[in-house]
């Protein structure tokens, strides 16, 4: 018999069961949160930045595997990195990461992004 | 990697005895039923057979019995046959918000085409319609209720018997889409007032692609596809006759089987249940707490997603299903679960957990032991805060 083609690449399913950085930062330099339109869930980023890179970077996400593998692979591409280079993370780095998701799954990726953006948007806001 | 299938609400694997004869037919049976030489009257007997079998486990007359292609053609066939016979005399039909989409989107489906007019009836908590509020749906344009027997997502058996005899009284057809309860629950159309009754194979270890519509004698149903005139008009199509031999056995064996394992199963659903709202804290029943198919059990986990747990679950080896949105490729949450009334996050974080006749207690016990933490896991994910 065949064996049933993979829905997710063992990367995505390793953070589903081990997520990264899963919490929330409590007094963070920003937050930023995003939602899927289409089903309504949800993710929520809070990061600290310390001379202008991302120490701490944590995730929530309310949301399928494809979301949730997203978030989590973001915080480990985005912690360290300075907070001009976090904004440049695209969707397609995150599918890099992942090896890839289900083509109907890309849009799930893409809130983990709005939620990091949402998150340097209004670090920099708070920090003036 | 050991796998234990809980979904049988969506599939049933083939009796090996059921296999093995539809096999046999397919290598050794040529004919075509309509042919009057002896290899199409070898297959007509055994479309005969079959349909003595079905008839026998409903307790219809073979006559009354139409094959079709599955369930959604059978319940495409109740609503659009009788609405078509009855056309420029009666075009209402009345149905509930919890039915399966081959009747709610085949009724809508009706009424943008300006050929009836729906009335979709609300569901209580559990689930439930009320046969008053039926009662009342019902005027003198009415052609047809349809209401299921038991739903495919949280289990919930419809008063039925009420309806029916609601319809009855009122000159009404009455339809059930029964795929959930036929060769689980008792079903005898001789006591029970319903119309038109909606059968699948695959749901009762038969092969898939194979249903069947019992049409009780009296009740008026126009054919829906033109053709040869097969099924003595009713439904037009050379008969998928193994398929059809298939469905025959396939409900024999199941109604033989029925009363004792029906009653083990619910044994097993019943500690499902309970041990799950133990093990598990703000784990939502979904679907009647009692009056519900034997084999389901149904939840929402707040702070969950379905597809979530249904990955996590897969990659543990349990092949389980959700009705949130997202599983299926299909953004919509589940209308059955709206039409509950819970809200949208709760209605995400939905697990359907079917038994069969393959379930063991073992299969259970693992199941029990796997979930509590994926729920923890998830919520952990989410942030969702949750007192015990
Ligand atoms: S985030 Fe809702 S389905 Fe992926």
């Amino acid at each position: 018999m065949t064996e049933a083609p993979d829905l997710y690449s063992d990367a995505a399913l390793d953070h589903l069961t081990r997520p990264r950085n899963a919490g929330t930062i409590p007094d963070p330099s920003g937050i930023g949160s995003d939602t899927n339109p289409s089903c309504g869930d949800r993710t929520v980023i809070t990061l600290t930045i310390a001379d202008g890179r991302l120490r701490d970077v944590r995730f929530r996400t309310f949301g399928c595997t494809a979301a949730i593998a997203s978030a989590s692979v973001l915080t480990e591409l985005a912690t360290g990195l300075e907070a001009d280079a976090a904004v440049q993370l695209m969707p397609a780095d995150i599918l890099r990461a992942l090896g890839g998701l289900p083509e109907r799954k890309e849009p799930c990726a893409l809130m983990a992004i709005g939620a990091l953006r949402g998150a340097l948007l209004d670090a920099r806001v708070r920090a003036g | 990697m050991r796998r234990v299938y809980l979904d049988h609400a969506a599939t049933t694997p083939v009796d090996p005895e059921v296999a093995d004869l539809m096999a046999q037919v397919l290598r050794e049976v040529s004919g075509n039923p309509s042919s009057i030489y002896a290899e199409g009257r070898q297959a007509r007997a055994l479309v005969d057979r079959a349909r003595d079998e079905v008839a026998q486990a409903i307790g219809a007359d073979p006559a009354e019995i139409v094959f079709t292609s599955g369930g959604t053609e059978a319940d495409n066939l109740a609503l659009r046959g009788v609405l078509k016979a009855r056309e420029g005399e009666a075009d209402g039909i009345v149905t509930t918000a919890i039915e399966h989409h081959a009747i709610l989107d085949t009724a809508l489906d009706l009424e943008a085409h300006g050929q009836a007019r729906v009335t979709v009836l609300p569901v209580d908590r559990d689930g439930r319609v009320s046969a008053q509020a039926v009662a009342r749906s019902i005027d003198e344009r009415t052609a047809i209720v349809s209401v299921m027997h038991g739903n495919n997502e949280v289990g919930t058996l419809q008063p039925v018997l009420e309806i029916g005899a609601i319809c009855r009284e009122r000159g009404v057809a009455f339809h059930s889409d029964a795929v959930q309860t036929v060769g689980a629950l008792a079903i005898d159309v001789r006591t029970m007032p319903i119309d038109l009754l909606s059968v699948n194979a695959h749901k009762f270890y038969g092969p898939k692609g194979v249903g069947a519509l019992f049409i009780r004698r009296g009740t008026r149903v126009s054919t829906v596809q033109t053709g040869g005139g097969q099924e003595k008009g009713r439904r037009t199509g050379t008969e998928n006759v193994s398929g059809i031999v298939g469905l025959g056995a396939a409900l024999r064996i199941a109604a033989s089987r029925r009363a004792v394992e029906s009653a083990r199963q619910a044994e097993l659903r019943d500690r499902l249940i309970r041990e799950i709202r133990s093990r598990i804290p703000d784990a939502t029943l979904t679907g009647h707490p009692t009056d519900r198919l034997p084999n389901s059990a149904s939840f929402c986990f707040s702070g969950t997603q379905g597809e979530a747990l249904v990955v996590s679950l897969d990659l543990e080896g349990f092949s389980v299903s959700s009705g949130s949105a997202c599983t299926s490729g299909n953004t919509d949450p589940s209308h059955v679960l709206l039409a509950l009334g819970l809200d949208r996050d709760l209605a995400q974080g939905s697990l359907r957990l079917t038994l069969g006749r393959d379930t063991t207690g073992a299969d259970i016990d693992a199941l029990l032991a796997a979930l509590p933490p994926i729920v923890a896991r998830l919520r952990a994910a989410s942030g969702a805060t949750v007192s015990a």
